[in-house]
């Protein structure tokens, strides 16, 4: 609950200039489902089941938090320049 | 002792993601905030590898190269317009990635009381995310028709289908050991979310990929009550209230209630719009428009999903260069929804190198349309239609939009005369000081691009 609070104060200020590069980032963020397929995967008495669906998942939210955080620090970098170049 | 460090952690990595969002909220600060997310994420990894329940490692890794692999060249291959379809992707991959954990957890324990209520809400929000993002994805790239689909009682049937996802979700949170009912589950779920896609057209989709991501956001969030992992309810709270923000951000720029996006399709009032005249248009060439754009002293250019479309956005930048040099004060005036996603318009013309600070937003650009020479609309449409402002039964009617019509001369840059993506007739292309300029975005402005250097070159 707090965090949900704290997440709508945060985005709030966040000017509509970074929004697509803010969405890029909290999917990465999300892709924190990682550590619940982990614990599945690893997991000792894990049936053969389990373990594929653990592993797809696995799979999953790694493409999510590669590509998610390249991508916006990619994004980044474009405003970046610009702001560097002017002063 | 070893386990007591695991709290230690994650609370350092749920601060990290925390942060990682407050420093977003600038340009100058966000690339920080990139680093300290990946940093949260490698301590939570580091983390949740190191406990003790976790032993088998072989395909934990071997998942980890897949992954990498398939998405390190997503992130650098893939083209800055594709850029609304990653992210639909992205979605979908999270989603199924929820869905998956808790199906693998459920036929794991086949757990009893709040751990099953939680498990119920982050399969039911994962599978109809995991769908609807895939939907999405295939209208954003076009492999699905872009207009609403709809049919007759398609709410009623809907709303039919989600109920009896949930009547099951709550029969097997009651007795989980009636395994026969979590197939139907899972497929009601995913049906679900194609349902939920279809009526919704182009128009819409930045605020539907946002309430995606808010979707995505609470599965994991879900997901950690689950597993009562304090991080997982964390970063999932943040990204499920992100994404609701910026859907509510999304339809308040189209003055429209979240219900009306998701039940209530254009598609609908689309028959009633129809263009009921062919009535007469000015038109221009590239010569006539470099011209133009010559004798300005102001020019706002209001890019739309077109530019992106026709990825004119570097060749705009030339335009702007190249009026700049010549003393014409030129700006970006950008729509909240303009584009398929929140902030497409900003990233593409960062792509092209346009400095962020002649982006301007619609609430402080629209005062300066009066004094505008000309506005320059590059495959815009429904945001700068004065039937927003003027015509009370307009199925776009009180959205916001930016006040084109205000500007002296008016020059539109447009593929033909077909209606945008809502299907609505624009007034302004009619009015006197409107000139249409057929054609390819990026060809058109590289015209008069041309143009204007031969101008520079002869003066």
């Amino acid at each position: 609950m707090l965090a949900a609070f704290l997440g709508f104060e945060l985005i709030r200020r966040v000017s509509p200039l970074l929004h697509t590069p803010l969405m890029s980032l909290t999917n990465a963020i999300s892709a924190i489902a990682v550590v619940g397929a982990i614990l599945i995967t690893g997991a000792k008495e894990a049936s053969t089941l389990t373990r594929v669906l653990g592993f797809t998942a696995v799979v999953l939210s790694t493409i999510n938090v590669v590509s998610g955080y390249l991508i916006t620090d990619r994004m980044l970098k474009m405003f970046k320049k610009r702001g560097a170049e002017k002063k | 002792m070893m386990q007591s460090i695991f709290p230690v952690l994650y609370l350092f990595a749920a601060a990290s993601f925390i942060l990682a969002i407050k420093w977003m909220s600038s340009p100058t600060t966000a690339r920080r905030g990139v680093i300290i997310g990946e940093i949260g994420m490698l301590l939570a990894v580091v983390g949740t590898l190191l406990r003790a329940e976790v032993v088998t490692y072989q395909w934990i890794f071997i998942a980890f190269l897949v992954g990498s692999a398939i998405g390190v060249p997503i992130a650098y291959y893939m083209p800055m317009t594709a850029v609304p379809q990653r992210t639909a992707f992205s979605h979908a991959c999270g989603a199924l990635a929820a869905a998956l954990i808790g199906t693998a957890e459920y036929y794991r324990q086949m757990p009893h009381g709040v751990v099953m209520i939680a498990l119920i809400v982050e399969m039911l929000l994962g599978f109809l995310t995991f769908t609807a993002s895939m939907m999405a994805f295939g209208k954003l790239q076009e492999t699905l028709p872009q207009r609403p689909i709809t049919f007759k009682g398609q709410n009623f049937v809907n709303l039919g289908i989600l109920a009896l996802a949930i009547i099951i979700g709550v029969a097997l949170i009651l007795s989980p050991e009636r395994t026969w009912l979590f197939p139907i589950f899972a497929v009601l779920s995913l049906v679900f979310g194609v349902l939920l896609i279809i009526p919704i057209g182009g128009a819409d989709m930045p605020t539907v990929i946002a309430l995606l991501n808010s979707y995505a956001g609470l599965s994991a969030s879900a997901m950690g009550f689950a597993f009562d992992n304090k991080l997982l309810i964390v970063a999932g709270a943040l990204d499920g209230s992100s994404g609701f923000i910026l859907a509510v951000i999304m339809c308040k720029a189209m003055n429209r209630s979240f219900t009306n996006v998701l039940f209530g399709a254009f598609g609908t009032i689309q028959t009633t719009a129809k263009q009921t005249t062919e009535r007469p248009v000015r038109s221009a060439t590239a010569e006539e428009a470099a011209e133009i754009l010559d004798s300005a002293r102001k020019v706002v250019i209001i890019p739309g999903y077109g530019m992106a479309v026709a990825q004119a956005q570097h060749k705009l930048r030339e335009l702007h260069d190249i009026l700049t040099k010549r003393g014409i004060e030129v700006s970006f005036a950008i729509h909240p929804v303009a584009g398929r996603m929140p902030g497409h318009m900003n990233v593409l013309l960062a792509e092209a190198d346009v400095p962020y600070d002649r982006l301007i937003e619609m609430d402080d650009i629209n005062p300066e349309f009066p004094r505008t020479d000309v506005a320059l609309v590059i495959g815009a449409n429904d945001v700068v239609n004065p039937a927003a402002r003027f015509e009370k039964d307009s199925p776009i009617a009180g959205m916001p939009i930016l006040n084109v019509y205000e500007a002296q001369t008016v020059m539109v840059i447009k593929r033909s005369m077909n209606p945008g993506f809502a299907g609505i007739d624009n007034d302004l292309y009619y009015l006197d000081k409107t000139l249409m300029l057929f054609g390819d975005a990026k060809c058109f402005v590289s015209g008069i691009v041309k143009e204007l250097n031969a101008v520079a070159a002869g003066s």
